[in-house]
This record gives structure tokens, C-alpha cells and sequence, in this order.
């Protein structure tokens, strides 16, 4: 206990759970129509954008989240307007922007080394770097998000399901689309100076896997993996502090052991 | 009776390729209307167009009186349907209704009985806290049924909707739209099983190579069967 006491005494801790807990909150949000509408990946491949985003304008000396922002938004829509071509391959074009965006986030701090760039706290987070006003951001986002999610609740169940359906009622799909690029980059940018470009992407998927796990509901799903994010990271974050491991690996390995928990504990219980 | 839809000089392209040619036709309320042709002849893309999903290179299509392009009951092919969705039965069917809510966030208790009713309707109001998953195949269909039933009091249009399903529950299935449509609902329908004729329509429209040519059911089978 008295660890715990000391842990959150610490000004960077404390950034560091606000922060966390708020992204989580979103992330799983975000999640939840990704992972159902089976477009996980999207989270990954701007996760991998944001970092480049990110090296470039700390080589140029930029702000890296507003510099980082619209690169990543632009893509996002590039991305899900690509998915809604059936001639071009959603997938591979995904995996060539990382792999393209990692190569010159690294190209860009190798050719400037007179830089002082921490690569390893950009690719897995780091609790350090979060400052007060990234809280702000934080609570601003999550704010936005989660009365979307309350106001569109019903909108966003359909479009989730069932999109043509949904269009053929008359909701503004390419608005709720263009709302989804939006909020997932947002998450995405703000989430990896915690998270890392590596890691950040988990936040996003583990929450709504976990969740479906416990609910055959939509609505059960959604309060499930906000619950289940923000034990996770709570979790992650304590057990970081106490095995002094890095935050964002461990963040990502208690997702992992309480998604094959869950999942066992399901199967042996429908037996 | 009145129309219900009419399709003036409709043509839709894809690229260089005609899909649709030139399709004129009036679906009168209360019509069963089965749209059949061979695979990729262009039966999915006239409904995306009646549905407004897609807009035709050139024409027009006009809905009869009390009838909304965005109170239309829609089924789409199964397969568009992610079978595994943790949904309850509820959920799905109340969002339905979603197209009458015009910017209202939240289901009113009129939505909400009028949901209750469609599952009422096709006889499976005990499977409302059901898991969509956990459902077999002809119970998953009526779902998405009762779902286009919320939407409408007046036209439904179904993509292949017996694909997937077994003898036994096609029929029942047929059964139950052609009792909609005696009830007073108008039913355009994508289908391959005109084996079936006495559960299907009164008019078929036929599609191949881009033309549309309409038929009354026993004029078309007389002459193609």
C-alpha cells in the first residue's frame, strides 16, 4: 500500500494515470467499431504513420502532436477510402504506409543525429514524456468521444452491423466514417508518447476482444471494454512501476494474459 | 392500387461497362416483384439504385404516394452480415426504426413497440434477448426480416434472401413474405428459386445482358421454363 502511495506522489505518475486512463477510455471506444467492422489494422498502420509524423517534426524541430495530427488524419482518410474499394488490396496498402512511415521516421533521426531523439520512446511510450497539457488533450478527446458514443450510440450500432443497411435509412455514413478517421487518429497521436508506435495499437484492439468475451450485447460490449481498458492499464501501470518494467510492454501483457483468461474461462463454462 | 416505384430510362455504368440499359418499369403497390438473371448481370446494382445506394449515370427513379426511399425495408445478402456481431435480437431489429428517428439521438417508446411488433409479426418475439450469433440460419434471416419490417409499412426489398438456407426453412421463409404481401406490403426480391412457384410473385423482371424486360410470373415461366 504504501507503494501505491509513494508511486502516485510522483508528478509524472500522476500525469501518467490521467493521461492513461483517459486514453484508455477512447482507445476502447475507437476499438469498438474497428475491431467489429474487422478494420483492426488501421489502428496499427497509423500508429506506424504517427511515428514517422512524429521523428520528422522533431528533426525540423515542429511541434510533433500538431504536426503529427493532420498527417495522420489525412491518412486515415486516405485508408478508409481506400477499404471501400474493392479493386484495391485494403491490406497490403496498409502494411506498405508502416513499413514506409517506420523507414523514414528512422531515415529522418539517422541523417540528423545532431537531434537528441529517444527512438525507444517513441516506438514503446514512454510515462516520462507525458505532460500536463497532454492530460488537457486527453480530457478534451475524451470528453468528444464519449458523447459521440452517447448522442450516436444507435447510429453507430448500425452502421457497425449492417453499413449498406445503414445508408439505405438515410444515415450520413461518409460523416460517421469521416467522424471514426477523426477520433481513431486523434487516439492514435495522443496515446503513443504513452504507448509507443508499436504498442498503442494494442489499446485499441484488446479492450473489444476482451469485452466480447463476456457480452453477446453491443451495448455490454462498449461498457465492458471501457471497464476492462482502464483495469488493464491501471493494472499495467502499478505492476510497471512495481517490477520497473517498461509501462507500455507491460500495459500490453496484461491484456494479453486477461484475454487468454477470458477466453479459456468462457470455453470451459459453455462446456 | 398506384405505383409504388416508378424506373424511368434508368441506366447505370460502371466505367466503360453498361450494367444497367435504358430500364424503365412501375412496381404498383402491393406488387411481388422477383428480379432474377444470371450472376453479375446486374441484379444487385438496380437495387442499390432503387435504394439510393448508387447513383445512376442517367434516369430517374420516383416513389407513389406513402412511400419514403429511406422508410424502405432492406434485407441484404446474408453474407454482407458479419454472423458472429454480439448483438442481441432486440438491438438489431430496434435499428430498424432508426430511419424515422430524423436527428433524434435516442429510440422513442413508439421505436421500441414498433420493433416488438415486427418480431411479433414473424413469430419470434421469444427470441428478443437472444444472442444474433447463437441463432441457426432461417432464425437469423427473420431477424433481419423483422429488422427491414421496422424500417417499413410499405415496400421491402430483399438481396437473395433464401441463400444459405435449407429446404425446410426457404419455405417457411417464403411462406412468411408471401403472408407479408397479402397483408399489404409491396416485395421487390432478388432470387434464383423459381422452382418454388406458387410462393412466388405476381411480376418477374428479368435482366440479361443490361436490358430489364418486365413479366407477369405465369407469362415468364410459359415462356422460359
Amino acid at each position: 500500500m504504501n507503494s501505491l502511495f509513494e508511486m502516485f506522489s510522483y508528478a509524472f505518475m500522476q500525469r501518467a494515470l490521467a493521461a492513461g486512463v483517459l486514453i484508455s477510455i477512447c482507445a476502447a471506444l475507437v476499438g469498438v467499431s474497428l475491431v467489429l467492422r474487422k478494420n483492426s489494422m488501421i489502428g496499427d498502420g497509423l500508429s506506424h504513420v504517427a511515428f514517422g509524423a512524429f521523428a520528422v517534426a522533431t528533426v525540423c524541430s515542429f511541434a510533433p502532436i500538431w504536426f503529427a495530427l493532420p498527417v495522420v488524419v489525412a491518412v486515415s482518410f486516405f485508408i478508409l477510402r481506400l477499404s471501400g474499394n474493392k479493386r484495391v488490396n485494403g491490406d497490403a496498402v496498409i502494411a506498405l504506409l508502416s513499413a514506409s512511415s517506420l523507414a523514414i521516421g528512422v531515415m529522418a533521426i539517422s541523417l540528423f543525429k545532431g537531434v537528441n531523439i529517444d527512438l525507444n520512446s517513441y516506438l514503446f511510450g514512454s510515462v516520462l514524456s507525458i505532460s500536463w497539457s497532454d492530460v488537457c488533450l486527453s480530457l478534451v478527446l475524451t470528453v468528444a468521444i464519449v458523447s459521440l458514443y452517447i448522442f450516436a450510440h444507435n447510429r453507430i450500432f448500425a452502421i457497425t452491423f449492417d453499413p449498406d443497411f445503414a445508408k439505405a435509412i438515410g444515415i450520413k455514413t461518409n460523416f460517421y466514417d469521416a467522424i471514426f478517421a477523426i477520433t481513431c487518429s486523434l487516439v492514435v497521436v495522443l496515446g503513443m508518447k504513452l504507448l509507443g508506435a508499436l504498442l498503442i495499437s494494442s489499446l485499441i484492439i484488446f479492450p473489444t476482444l476482451i469485452a466480447m468475451q463476456f457480452s453477446k450485447s453491443f451495448g455490454r460490449v462498449v461498457i465492458w471494454a471501457v471497464l476492462v481498458s482502464v483495469i488493464n492499464y491501471l493494472l499495467g501501470l502499478v505492476v510497471s512501476y512495481l517490477a520497473n518494467s517498461p509501462t507500455g510492454a507491460t500495459v500490453v501483457i496484461v491484456n494479453l494474459v486477461v484475454l487468454i483468461s477470458s477466453y479459456l474461462f468462457r470455453r470451459i463454462t459453455a462446456k | 392500387m398506384g405505383a409504388a416505384i416508378v424506373v424511368e430510362k434508368l441506366s447505370i455504368n460502371y466505367g466503360p461497362n453498361k450494367v444497367i440499359k435504358s430500364a424503365s418499369f412501375i412496381v404498383e403497390k402491393q406488387d411481388f416483384v422477383c428480379i432474377v438473371g444470371a450472376n453479375g448481370s446486374g441484379k444487385s446494382t438496380l437495387i442499390k439504385a432503387i435504394l439510393g445506394l448508387l447513383k445512376p449515370s442517367s434516369g430517374k427513379v420516383s416513389f407513389g404516394d406513402g412511400v419514403e426511399q429511406r422508410s424502405i425495408g432492406f434485407l441484404p445478402q446474408e453474407t454482407k452480415v458479419d454472423l458472429n456481431f454480439p448483438a442481441t435480437v432486440f438491438e438489431i431489429v430496434l435499428s430498424g426504426t432508426l430511419g424515422r428517428l430524423g436527428s433524434k439521438a435516442f429510440y422513442r417508446k413508439a421505436d421500441k413497440e414498433r420493433a416488438l411488433k415486427s418480431l411479433k409479426r414473424l413469430g419470434i418475439s421469444e427470441l428478443r434477448d437472444e444472442s444474433f450469433s447463437n441463432l441457426s440460419g432461417g432464425q437469423k434471416q427473420k431477424v433481419l426480416l423483422a429488422r427491414a419490417l421496422a424500417a417499413t409499412s410499405e415496400l421491402l426489398i430483399l438481396d437473395e434472401p433464401s441463400n444459405n438456407l435449407d429446404f425446410r426453412s426457404r419455405q417457411s421463409f417464403y411462406a412468411t413474405l408471401k403472408a407479408l404481401n397479402k397483408a399489404g406490403l409491396t416485395i421487390i426480391m432478388i432470387t434464383h428459386d423459381l422452382d418454388v412457384e406458387d410462393l412466388i410473385g405476381n411480376k418477374i423482371l428479368s435482366i440479361k445482358e443490361a436490358k430489364v424486360n418486365c413479366f407477369t410470373t405465369s407469362e415468364y415461366l410459359r415462356r422460359y421454363k
